[in-house]
């Protein structure tokens, strides 16, 4: 009452647009939605884990730079002998919420949990034969072969106290089909930095500083409240009117008006994720086309036209208002196997390309449809958009087909699409991972996402290879000699890499996290 | 009596069928909850895997017939996206959609009464001309921009009310209220203007039309040459019978003011069930969506229904035609 009373006295008397703030080591923490669920191992969804790293934590962690960093494990290696045994030692001295301590037999259950039939995670562990306890803070994974970069499919998975799970019958992940409730699903027992005080699904989560939590560094941040706000524009009115202190999904045409407002500033940086078009190969004729004996995306002339005529730099400037790093591959700066060289970028020149579609027996152009989500990506429709301009100019007669990502997404999985705008982010931060679902043949588990049915058996042995390599050297140059092809040949057709962007009031500061996740540990105050 | 209340069930229960129905074979085009539950980087196998755990993947004619078997039992299913039971997500956020329907319905009526009224006895006021004038824009501007517009003006720039949420709530029983804290009546207020706006134009300018009809009549006239108070003439004579119609049409916005209250929830983020509405259709959450549809289906079928019973009991011809079937 009396905060509320103070407040409209603020906003009264002031002419500034911050109205009040609230104590100092309160956050209120605005989003565009809420995490699914509680349940660590349910959802494989970035908003749901960036929620879950407040109250549970990982092995591994990655930071600001991307690189791996302890959290519950202390240190992680290869057994000496053994390449298939991941070997973890563990953080002593760590107690769950409720008191419980933190020992081995919790990462063995939590691991087996996350690698359940019910788990969204189980894709993480595919690779995992068996998880044993060595000794109270020492854990065994046993992979089904070399698996030299499994600790990077980590820094997802919570961990959760066993005996806890079974007191409360959560030791399986809830099942849909079933139609059951879990208790997992609205509570919580963690290690984690903050506990859970209260939570009303879609309105608003209260968070409390964790006071017995292991780290030596206290956060400033002593309260969070989480507030979704799905209405861009209500979410940016709330921070305006101080009724928010922070908001992390800032949408792209607010970010310069964000910026000259007083009382308000804007943290961006690069999010991990290349947005890139992709197209059909193959010699039979594309289904969208007027060009009914061939086609035209199989030759490489044609793809070299299309780079040479598509202005990255313009649609990072007009469409994206300076906010996006431009790329020549798709594949995001802070991924394994990325170069400067790769990442450039030919200048837009349309009488080469023109000459080049002439050469290619298309003096007049050719007709196309393009697919493209419209809700998924930053500005996703309005980057196809401005490319079907683009390559009006060199006589490609581009369709746009918008639909929402539910929808898109099936067309790309489906082979359903001759020409499609598709984002691709890299959560083990390397470049297999990238290589597997987009350049892979598709066939088995590989080439999920290679709607252009793009296949080439050398580069397919290649890319097999990498998951078994354990000499790095030699698997460095695997992957670079890959990426190089993909390049040459014009797989894919990179557009740039996102930038993230989170709005605050200007006392406070919190640094861009690549994977979107930012922990409000590392937000600090200025004096 | 009894046989016209059962024929009236009778058909209401046809009408949500078919909804139930409509609402079936629109989910198939909707696109696929898979894609939007796991994002675009789950491999394709686990997909797959979901799918039939969802029971996705069996005959939709099959998914309706267990899906219309459940809604008898009230059983609505989990929703993908919270995986939590479908009916106790609608019925907690029913309070809250209902508290504003009600706010809005309240507002709506004082003003719109008392504005239709004035407009009606003083036609040649500048007043009137720009009530009237004003009016106009309520009907013709698009929610969405009056409840922007409303935040801007009172929330940003004069910091009188919060922009977004309900406040503090205080739950009692099974019902959660803003009504009983400050934060929460101040956060009612502009969501509540937003939405009676249209409603408020609409009442106004029906109890004026009617009223300046009214005031034309021979029985006002009478009253007039009798000496009666203007007083007494307005508002006892005149105003009781412009009542007649705009209760009705008042009844039956309020269904739709429940239904209809999708998009000022969202501007707003007032956590109703209109919101929950919106989020699920985003991320395809067919269980909600579908218990949604049925739930606004059921309001508008018992306001009808109501009406109906109304009419016939207020209206002794109608009693006469009950026997022919209509």
């Amino acid at each position: 009452m009396k905060k509320v009373m103070t407040r409209l006295g603020l906003a009264l008397l002031s002419t500034t647009m911050i109205a009040g703030t609230a104590s100092a080591e309160t956050i209120r923490w605005a989003r565009a939605s809420d995490a699914l669920t509680l349940d660590p191992h349910s959802q494989n969804q970035g908003v749901t884990h960036n929620f879950a790293h407040h109250i549970y934590e990982t092995l591994v962690d990655r930071d600001e730079e991307g690189t791996l960093q302890p959290r519950l494990a202390t240190e992680w290696e290869l057994k000496e002998d053994d390449p298939t045994v991941w070997v973890f030692r563990l953080r002593e001295g760590v107690t769950f919420h409720d008191g419980a301590e933190f020992t081995a037999e919790d990462v063995v259950f939590s691991l087996d949990r996350a690698r359940s039939e019910a788990s969204n995670m189980r894709q993480l562990h595919v690779e995992v034969a068996e998880v044993r306890a060595v000794d109270d803070y020492t854990v065994e994974v046993q992979m089904t072969g070399p698996s030299p970069l499994y600790p990077n499919n980590l820094t997802n998975t919570f961990i959760m106290d066993k005996d806890w799970s079974e007191a409360n019958d959560v030791v399986e992940v809830q099942d849909y089909a079933a139609g059951e409730d879990n208790y997992a699903v609205r509570n919580t027992n963690g290690t984690g930095p903050y506990i859970l005080q209260s939570r009303e699904v879609d309105v608003r989560s209260v968070l409390t500083l964790n006071e017995n939590h292991w780290a030596e560094d206290t956060p400033a941040v002593t309260e969070i409240i989480y507030l979704p706000i799905a209405d861009n524009a209500t979410r940016i009115a709330a921070l305006l009117s101080g009724e928010v202190d922070l908001v992390q999904d800032v949408p792209v045409q607010d970010i310069e008006r964000l910026q000259a407002t007083q009382g308000v500033k804007i943290e961006t940086g690069p999010e991990n994720r290349v947005i890139y078009f992709g197209y059909r190969f193959g010699e039979e004729p594309l289904a969208s086309s007027n060009v009914t004996d061939a086609n035209p995306f199989n030759d490489p002339r044609v793809r070299e036209a299309m780079e040479l005529a598509v202005d990255r730099d313009a649609i990072a400037q007009v469409v994206m208002r300076g906010q996006a790093l431009p790329t020549g591959v798709a594949n995001p700066p802070f991924v394994a196997g990325w170069t400067e060289e790769l990442n450039a970028y030919p200048a837009v020149d349309l009488e080469r390309a023109q000459e080049l579609m002439n050469e290619a027996g298309y003096e007049n152009g050719f007709t196309v449809t393009l697919d493209t989500p419209n809700n998924r990506y930053v500005n996703d429709e309005a980057i196809s958009q401005a490319v079907v301009g683009m390559l009006g100019r060199i006589g490609i007669n581009v369709t746009l087909a918008s639909r929402p990502v539910a929808q898109h997404s099936p067309l790309v999985t489906n082979n359903q699409t001759d020409f499609y705008l598709l984002g691709w982010g890299v959560p083990t931060f390397d470049s297999a991972y990238v290589f597997n679902d987009l350049v892979h043949t598709k066939e088995g588990s590989y080439g999920a996402y290679n709607g252009g049915l793009y296949s080439n058996p050398e580069l397919d042995a290649k890319i097999q290879s990498l998951g078994t390599e354990t000499d790095m050297e030699v698997r460095d140059a695997t992957v670079a000699e890959i990426w190089q092809t993909v390049k040459e040949e014009r797989v894919l057709l990179p557009i740039h890499n996102q930038v993230l962007a989170y709005a605050m009031r200007d006392d406070i500061t919190l640094p861009v996290h690549p994977e979107n996740q930012p922990l409000l540990t590392s937000l600090t105050f200025a004096d | 009596m009894l046989a016209f209340i059962i024929r009236r069930l009778a058909q209401s229960v046809l009408v949500m069928l078919f909804v139930a129905l409509i609402a079936f074979v629109v989910f198939r085009y909707v696109g696929d909850p898979i894609a939007s539950m796991v994002g675009v980087e789950t491999r394709l196998e686990d997909q797959a895997i979901m799918r039939d755990r969802l029971g996705l993947n069996d005959p939709v004619i099959w998914q309706f017939l267990r899906f219309i078997g459940n809604a008898m039992q009230g059983e609505f299913g989990i929703s993908y996206r919270l995986q939590q039971p479908v009916t106790e997500l609608i019925l907690s956020r029913l309070p809250a959609t209902l508290e504003l329907a009600f706010a809005s319905a309240t507002i709506a009526m004082v003003f719109g009464l008392t504005l239709g009224v004035f407009t009606a006895l003083k036609p040649k006021s500048f007043l009137t001309g720009f009530v009237m004038a004003v009016s106009l824009i309520g009907v013709s501007l698009p929610t969405f921009l009056i409840g922007i517009g409303l935040i801007y003006i009172f929330a940003v720039e004069l910091g009188w009310f919060p922009s977004f949420g309900r406040g503090e709530t205080v739950q009692i029983g099974a019902w959660r209220t803003g009504l009983l804290t400050e934060s929460g009546l101040r956060s009612l207020v502009l969501p509540a203007i937003t939405l009676s706006l249209f409603q408020l134009t609409l009442i106004m300018r029906l109890v004026r039309a009617e009223m300046l009809e009214v005031l034309r009549t021979e029985y006002i006239r009478f009253a007039r040459a009798r000496g009666l108070s203007q007083r007494a003439i307005h508002f006892g004579h005149a105003l009781k019978n412009t009542l007649v119609p705009v209760i009705t049409i008042t009844g039956l916005q309020l269904g739709s003011v429940i239904a209809f209250a999708i998009v000022t929830e969202t501007v707003f983020q007032w956590p109703g069930v209109g919101s929950l509405f919106i989020v699920s259709v985003q991320v395809v959450d067919v269980p909600v969506m579908a218990a949604y549809l049925m739930f606004i289906a059921l309001v508008f079928v018992l306001i009808n229904l109501i009406v109906d019973i109304l009419y016939y009991v207020v209206d002794p011809r109608l009693r006469v035609d009950a026997g022919s079937g209509k």
